[in-house]
């Protein structure tokens, strides 16, 4: 079973997480001033990443909060976990755990 | 005052490493680290600080749900005490508390066999080394979430939501005719 480093719990099943998407998308502070073109892309147009991608997790069977994760989407090996407001971490090498 | 009728849950089966479970004053209380520090004070036990441990005094316990969640859990009758002693000592600070006595069941195992059955349907490590006696976390049990607790090194606590009670019941003492079988 695939194990993820939850940062509050620690290594925990696979089993106990739910997937929320691509990380760091930042709404808009004033959304009545972006136009149609700028909402939509917001609310609807995610990277489609071949490789490291920064996403958000959920240990919702677990402590249920959300935090951010990078995975490499083509071995769906985690490489980072961190949690929500921190920065992303710098990853040493590429495929590497930093 | 909930009538007792409400309490009655459907009736579970018996074994002998199994406690009928038995009605309780459960919290859930949310808050911050102050909070919680003061919530101790009014709860008469302080919260539990490290991830996924509890922390017991008498017949009271904390359980460490998740960075700024905790269960607490009392005896029957005494969450109407709890929530006025809880109010009083938390005045002024921001916080969330629930009453769930009847959201969900307390089951409780114990023998040589409760960690053996448990793990056959849970993902997590229930070994000692790392699940050591004192360790609460929520989890899940076949297709049920529950929160899981051990007491002490072969007695475990189950925390399950109402209408899963009977499946994790059941499918406990399923495994166990199995397996003597």
């Amino acid at each position: 079973m695939l194990l993820i480093q939850c940062p509050y719990c620690g290594l925990r099943p696979e089993l106990e997480f739910a997937y929320a998407g691509q990380a760091h998308v930042a709404r808009p502070a004033d959304p009545s001033a972006t136009t149609p073109d700028q909402w939509t892309e917001f609310l609807y147009l995610r990277d489609n990443t071949r490789g490291i991608h920064a996403e958000r997790w959920r240990h919702v069977r677990g402590c249920a909060r959300f935090f951010n994760a990078l995975r490499d989407t083509t071995t769906d090996q985690f490489l980072a976990t961190y949690r929500a407001g921190e920065s992303m971490p710098v990853l040493q090498q590429a495929g590497q755990k930093p | 005052m909930v009538d007792a009728a409400l309490r009655r849950i459907v009736s579970l089966p018996t074994a002998a490493w199994l406690d009928s479970p038995v009605p309780a004053a459960r919290f859930i209380l949310r808050g911050a680290a102050a909070t919680r520090a003061a919530a101790g004070q009014g709860f008469g036990l302080s919260l539990p600080e490290t991830a996924c441990r509890a922390t017991t005094d008498g017949n009271r316990a904390a359980l460490w749900l998740g960075p700024d969640e905790q269960l607490l859990l009392a005896p029957d009758g005494e969450a109407e005490l709890i929530e006025a002693s809880l109010a009083r000592a938390l005045q002024g600070h921001a916080y969330s508390l629930v009453d769930v006595s009847h959201r969900q069941v307390g089951i409780g195992l114990h023998g040589p066999r409760a960690e053996w059955l448990l793990q056959s349907q849970c993902p997590l490590p229930l070994n000692l080394r790392d699940f050591p006696a004192g360790m609460c976390t929520r989890t899940v049990f076949g297709k049920a979430e529950i929160v899981l607790w051990r007491p002490a090194e072969q007695v475990f606590r189950l925390e399950v939501w109402r209408s899963f009670a009977t499946y994790v019941v059941e499918l406990l003492c399923e495994i166990d005719r199995e397996s003597v079988a």
